[in-house]
């Protein structure tokens, strides 16, 4: 006999074995994957991008840790959703906006769109969106206007502390909505010369959406180790490109697909946003349907709506929509009746 | 080339499995404890009813249980020896149970069995034999035998498929048996095409046991087979793929209705042990009391693979293979995805007691969970399709009553959904609950 032998053993309900997945796990993948983006970023627009991403990820978890404990929940800023959120607030905003924007941002994000609404898993919209919402609702021209030029000569500190109207410049996809593409061309050079430094990321725009390469192999990454389905992406970024080459140019059929794809948020947004757990459905055929009208509102707000750029609000308005789309699309049933034989 | 391997098409998960501890080990004839608790309440149906009194003397493979009505089967001693008590003994799920405690005659020689032509019984006669037996289902629910064997009439049964899939993680015991005694596994299938009145059968084993494809595939060519088409099928490694409706699926590609039965669509599943208790009981006239289990698990000092007497307390087996290890953080009664957790080693060995194994903290999960983040990925792992994440949000919100329009009253708890919940949530206890409170 042993002296454990006496001993009360633990017991709980099967299965006793897990899988060696977390949500922990999952979170920290998805910010090892936002990294690279990051470092590009700062060569790209100077070290600031860095302050403006490092400032939101401590608003955001800070903000989860008060919130949680305001609203008596256990504290849960390990599992590293808020660092996931507070990355991609400052992704999605102007590298040149003042400092103290991604604070309020990343308030709005983590208090009011995830845990007043029930904390993880039960926010009806992607936190880090309405964060942005808020902010270009409430600071436009900030929002709209703090673009920088990209840097060429690797002084990463040459942004800092200059005023934004000196520096200002404007996104492709700002100049594409007013200029057209002749127009693009002018500022950004010939249309091959535009495809790779797009898809690489040497282009004005958000801290963190510029790089479509980047982008991607984070995303392929996550979709390598199941995290997320290529479903989301490919039908949002395929509709996106169909739709602006049927719809894009001056007569039907001339529209070009790549610029509309490697240009905005497509690739943050498709891999990145659209693909959050909590605000997209589960089943693949309703993956297929959500990342397709993502694509469609994207265009649509590009072409006819009053901002250059739609990923945001696209995924925004298809965010409340996943319920329903749970509704809808239910797993198979293995045989659910007698009589329902093969 | 590659053969397409044979298995279910939704779900399933692959946790790792753990066999090599036991695979190997020849299956150990455990000596006969000093005392046994012989639950009453075993399994699936009526618990019986102590036919012996205190103070009684019992000889190993007497009746001392009978069900007096309804669906159950016979017990029988498993020792020699005198009638202690009959009181009760803790039980894996019941918490405790009525039993017949027997203090064992340490003088008693063996009972031995002599072989005889079976042949010659009529299918009234087999089943009475399995009947008298006290022969169930000893690789799930405990289903009783002879009752399963006599489909209604208007069940047109055309399959027997034998189940050698063992897809729960460390469990060795069917794989041992489909090793070590091929021939009576065989034999016990072609006793059950007489009963049903039908010639075909298929051996379902996954792959990762080759070399008991290979002995059963040897023994099928080495047995005369008559009439009888027995076929072995290699299934794909994959759980629960030794789960009734999964495996019958993945062989014959027909589907069981929620509700229903195998015979509604023309099978009968047996265990390939419980094939060789039937050959036991028919052959041998040999009562179902002794049982071969795994005891695995980096907690206990010496895995095996070894055969008991029912009513063995656990705590005699762990003295027996030397100890538990200082690590030890879980003892569970079956395999680790459907098994039960127990919380005192006094608990005896039953019919349906596949293995007891000794897990420690490095191998059971015991993370607190959190909130469902809506991952979807318990809805691609269960193989009914079910949506798990649902029940589990309703019962915590109090509504675990409308959790039948998610089909809980289908879902036989195999644990893959909670198996794969990266939130840790109890998914399996949830559902338990909410069979409990919705309404069918």
């Amino acid at each position: 006999m042993t002296k454990t032998d006496s001993r009360l053993w633990a017991v709980s309900v099967s299965p006793h074995v897990k899988s060696g997945e977390s949500v922990e796990k999952i979170m920290w993948t998805v910010v090892g994957c936002l990294v690279p983006p990051l470092i590009l970023s700062i060569f790209l627009f100077g070290f600031q991008t860095l302050l403006i991403t490092l400032i939101s990820v401590g608003s955001c978890v800070a903000t989860e840790a008060v919130s949680q404990k305001l609203l008596h929940r256990p504290v849960t800023i390990k599992d590293g959703s808020a660092v996931i959120t507070g990355m991609l607030l400052a992704y999605i905003i102007p590298p040149g906006v003042p400092y103290w924007m991604p604070i309020l941002g990343g308030v709005m994000s983590i208090y009011v769109a995830k845990h007043l609404l029930g904390g993880i898993g039960f926010n009806i919209f992607n936190p880090a969106l309405i964060g942005r919402a808020f902010l270009v609702a409430t600071f436009p021209v900030a929002m709209t206007s703090a673009w920088l030029a990209p840097i060429h000569d690797a002084s990463i500190f040459k942004y800092m502390g200059s005023g934004v109207d000196a520096v200002s410049t404007a996104t492709p996809l700002f100049v594409l909505k007013h200029y057209g593409i002749a127009g693009l061309i002018e500022k950004f050079g010939s249309l091959s010369s535009m495809y790779g430094s797009f898809f690489i990321g040497w282009r004005p725009g958000c801290i963190g959406e510029t790089s479509a390469l980047l982008l991607l192999l984070g995303g392929l990454y996550l979709i390598y180790k199941g995290y997320i389905t290529w479903h989301i992406p490919v039908s949002m970024i395929v509709s996106v490109a169909f739709l602006t080459w049927v719809f894009g140019g001056e007569k039907l059929f001339t529209g070009q697909p790549l610029i509309a794809v490697l240009s905005g948020g497509i690739a943050l947004g498709a891999f990145f946003m659209a693909t959050d757990y909590v605000t997209s459905p589960t089943q693949k055929s309703a993956k297929l349907l959500f990342g397709t009208c993502i694509g469609v509102l994207t265009v649509l707000i590009r072409l006819k709506g009053g901002y250059p750029e739609g990923v945001c609000y696209a995924i925004l308005l298809m965010n409340p929509l996943t319920p329903a789309f749970e509704q809808w699309f239910k797993p198979k049933r293995f045989a659910p009746q007698k009589g329902a034989v093969k | 080339m590659d053969i397409p391997f044979l298995t279910f098409p939704k779900g399933g998960v692959h946790p790792e499995e753990s066999k090599a501890l036991t695979a190997h080990l020849e299956t150990e004839i455990m000596p006969v404890p000093a005392e046994v608790d012989i639950l009453l309440n075993q399994h699936f149906g009526a618990p019986c009813t102590p036919l012996v009194k205190k103070k009684d003397v019992v000889r190993e493979g007497d009746l001392i249980g009978e069900v007096e009505q309804g669906l159950g089967a016979k017990i029988h001693a498993s020792v020699t020896g005198t009638v202690k008590n009959i009181g009760t003994a803790p039980h894996p799920i019941s918490v405790t149970a009525p039993s017949v405690t027997i203090q064992t005659d340490p003088e008693a020689e063996p009972r031995t069995y002599e072989p005889t032509d079976w042949t010659r019984f009529s299918r009234e006669e087999l089943l009475a034999r399995i009947k008298n037996a006290g022969i169930v289902g000893i690789g799930g629910a405990g289903f009783p035998t002879h009752v399963k064997l006599a489909p209604p009439p208007e069940a047109k049964v055309d399959t027997l498929i034998l189940n050698g899939a063992e897809c729960e993680p460390y469990l060795t015991t069917d794989h041992r048996a489909m090793l070590e005694h091929p021939d009576q596994i065989i034999e016990g299938a072609k006793i059950i095409l007489i009963i049903l009145g039908i010639t075909e059968c298929h051996v379902g084993i996954e792959r990762n046991k080759s070399d008991a494809i290979a002995a059963m595939k040897k023994a099928v060519d080495d047995t005369p087979l008559g009439g009888f088409h027995i076929q072995v099928d290699t299934l794909k490694v994959k759980y629960p793929q030794g789960s009734e409706k999964q495996l019958i699926q993945s062989i014959s590609g027909r589907k069981v209705p929620g509700f229903g039965l195998p015979f509604d669509v023309g099978v009968i599943v047996q265990n390939v042990g419980t094939a060789r208790a039937i050959y036991d009981a028919v052959v041998l006239d040999k009562p179902l009391y002794e049982k071969v289990i795994t005891i695995s698990g980096k907690g206990i000092q010496r895995p095996a693979n070894i055969q008991v007497r029912i009513g063995t307390r656990v705590r005699d087996i762990v003295s027996y293979l030397g100890g538990t290890t200082p690590d030890l953080a879980k003892v569970i009664l079956g395999g680790p995805m459907m098994g039960f957790a127990i919380s005192d080693l006094d608990v005896p060995v039953t019919k349906t007691t596949s293995g007891v194994l000794f897990l420690t903290d490095d191998e059971v999960d015991a993370n607190a969970h959190g909130q469902c983040i809506h991952c979807g990925w318990c809805l691609d792992a269960c193989p009914m399709g079910l949506s798990p994440n649902e029940v589990g949000v309703y019962v915590e919100a109090g509504r675990a009553g409308e959790t039948a329009q998610f089909g809980v009253f289908e879902c036989f708890e195999c644990g893959c959904c909670a198996f794969v919940c990266p939130a840790k949530r109890p998914l399996v206890q949830f559902i338990r609950l909410a069979k409990r409170k919705a309404k069918k």
